[in-house]
């Protein structure tokens, strides 16, 4: 009981805020639906039936098919877990390098946190979104490039945030107990300092997920992001607006599909901020 | 019969600081916090360095373990001598080896002196482990040992709490026991209870004596606490703005202050077996760093000041029996004896 009243302390708050709750679900619900993709799903995402090219949402098919008989509905759930997957690992790769480097900066202070924030100033003068289409243009565009190149686009503002925290947490009196107790600049920076910046980065990188979610849908959108026959929210969007005179259903539903996960994303990541200190608001 | 005596003197002492200047570089402008400060501990002595906010008495310490507060902060010249080896002349890695394994320090406030995110357990047991004494286990084992001995009631429970779980007086032991873990030949107790309530002081106090004579420890005790000086410590050195101006026993000091600021400490602090009603403070403040008076930094708040002396250089350090150093030109020439 006593260990985790810290633990106990968030959950509370956080099982209070029903907007961050509700998020949860979302993200819950669409997880659930990436891992048993195969169960749920009532047909092969990639299955042509020519017989029902543009057909409504019906019995058969939920959310209707697309150009070539496809199921939507099929498509989308084998869609969901292609965003999933691009939101974490862009993430992932951006988290691990703006530690990283916020971290160093904010640490060792001095000529390297001036050359490492410099660098994150130049980065943020790049229009992210095109210097990613310049990106993929040259490369093959495959889904692992486009996760990479989405998490090295995104790693300045959790680079900039882990060195405003280790800024502050670095004159903290345990990190100087920590030096008076022999440690090395290694072990105070991982064991020390890192631990007690999860907080922070943990909201930026579910916000964050949202925002790659975005951008691979914009890119697939574009055409230049996952490729036919990979279903992808983005590429289905695609297909609908090319026909969205007379199938309607192929736009709206990839389209709620986005909006509801970054919404989802957000509210989670703006409940979590919350709830781990109510100051922050 | 002196030279000898001194020689004497060096065989036991545990630490002995020499000539230390050190100071800031606070934007090209080199200000010096402590200057020329020399003191000398004796093995499994309590030694104490008292004076104001400000005048240098944790950057000597911090000196001592050269984590002096980064950027800015320089140690201009001097020695400090621990045993065979100049602690400023050995390299990082050997200084890393130094801290907390022959020399410990244990800060002012207790409540933030540990992360928040591991338990005490943990963080003591990785004092062992940082230093390559032994693994996780027998360092959890060792953890809840130390506790105990800085009598933390049932160990076997504490050692998995949060710091948050625990008071100020329990956090302070907390400290103690991991800057005692590896069993260090010197003790840096900066203000070990300043922020604590009074009759927790005590016992911190009492817990640093006990430890003290059970580990056969020396101690520098950093202060601001004449009450504490008087109860704990065997010897002292009185500091005024980055400089010593008196040092010697306790009972020599306490019995017999010379230098003015030292008279001025005793009758500012309230006795009860003092009549005078009204305690009297020192008048003046402490002078900037900025625009230090070549002479004795003291001048301008001292009663006794010889004008065209005092406020030309600073006076030489003279021994005035017994080990009782005071640098004045007052005493010098006799003062009110």
């Amino acid at each position: 009981m006593r260990r985790s009243l810290l633990l106990s302390d968030f959950f509370r708050r956080f099982t209070r805020n029903r907007l961050a709750l509700s998020g949860l679900v979302i993200i819950l619900f669409f997880f659930f639906l990436s891992l048993f993709a195969g169960y749920i799903s009532p047909h092969d995402p990639n299955e042509f039936d020519v017989r029902s090219i543009f057909s409504p949402p019906s019995r058969g098919h939920l959310m209707g098919t697309d150009e070539l008989g496809r199921d939507v509905l099929s498509r989308m759930i084998y869609g969901a877990r292609i965003s999933l997957k691009v939101g974490f690992v862009a993430v992932g790769i951006a988290v691990l390098i703006g530690t990283c480097i916020g971290l160093s900066a904010g640490y060792f202070g001095g000529i390297i946190d001036t050359l490492l924030m410099r660098f994150v100033d130049i980065m943020l003068c790049f229009p992210a979104f095109f210097l990613i289409l310049a990106v993929i243009a040259f490369l093959e565009p495959s889904i692992w490039n486009i996760m990479i190149v989405i998490g090295l686009t995104g790693w300045m503002g959790v680079a900039r945030l882990v060195r405003a925290e280790t800024l502050s947490l670095k004159s903290r009196d345990y990190v100087q107990a920590a030096k008076a107790l022999g440690e090395s600049d290694l072990k105070i920076m991982f064991r020390h300092i890192l631990p007690n910046t999860l907080a922070p980065i943990l909201v930026a990188a579910t916000l964050g997920v949202a925002g790659a979610i975005l951008t691979e849908s914009a890119l697939s959108f574009l055409g230049i992001g996952v490729q036919p026959p990979t279903p992808s929210w983005g590429n289905i969007l695609t297909a609908g607006k090319d026909n969205i005179e007379f199938a309607w259903w192929l736009s709206l539903f990839p389209g709620l599909a986005i909006l509801v996960t970054v919404l989802g994303y957000n509210l989670l990541g703006e409940g979590i901020r919350d709830s781990i200190d109510p100051r922050l608001k | 019969m002196s030279c000898r005596k001194d020689r004497e003197d060096l065989v036991n002492d545990t630490i002995s600081v020499e000539r230390i200047t050190c100071g800031f570089d606070v934007e090209g402008q080199k200000l010096y916090a402590v200057r020329d400060v020399t003191f000398s501990i004796r093995e499994r002595e309590t030694f104490a360095l008292v004076g104001e906010s400000g005048c240098g008495k944790t950057l000597t310490a911090l000196s001592i373990m050269r984590l002096l507060p980064q950027p800015g902060g320089f140690i201009e010249s001097g020695r400090i001598m621990f045993g065979e080896r100049d602690l400023l002349s050995i390299d990082e890695k050997q200084m890393r080896e130094v801290r907390g394994k022959e020399i410990s320090m244990i800060f002012q406030e207790p409540m933030t002196s540990l992360n928040p995110v591991f338990t005490i357990g943990y963080q003591i047991a990785e004092v062992y482990t940082a230093h390559g004494v032994c693994g996780w286990r027998e360092g959890m084992e060792r953890a809840e040992d130390m506790l105990a001995r800085v009598k933390i009631p049932d160990p076997g429970r504490r050692i998995r709490d949060y710091p948050h779980q625990l008071s100020g007086g329990m956090r302070q032991r907390v400290m103690i026991a991991m800057a005692l873990a590896l069993n260090p030949s010197l003790l840096i107790a900066d203000e070990p209870t300043t922020a604590l309530d009074v009759t927790v002081q005590a016992q911190i106090l009492e817990l640093i004596e006990e430890i003290k004579d059970a580990f056969g420890m020396t101690v520098l005790l950093i202060t601001h606490d004449m009450g504490i000086v008087a109860e704990v410590a065997h010897r002292l050195a009185i500091m005024y703005l980055g400089k010593v101006v008196e040092l010697g026993t306790v009972s020599d000091i306490f019995r017999d202050p010379l230098h003015p600021y030292t008279r001025g400490l005793l009758l500012s602090i309230p006795s009860l077996e003092r009549e005078k009603k009204r305690l009297r403070p020192i008048p003046g403040i402490v002078p900037d760093l900025t625009s230090l008076p070549p002479g004795c930094p003291f001048y301008e708040r001292c009663q006794e000041r010889i004008p065209e002396l005092c406020n030309i250089a600073f006076p030489e350090t003279r021994d005035y029996g017994n080990g009782h150093l005071c640098a004045c030109y007052w005493v010098e020439r006799g003062g009110d004896r």
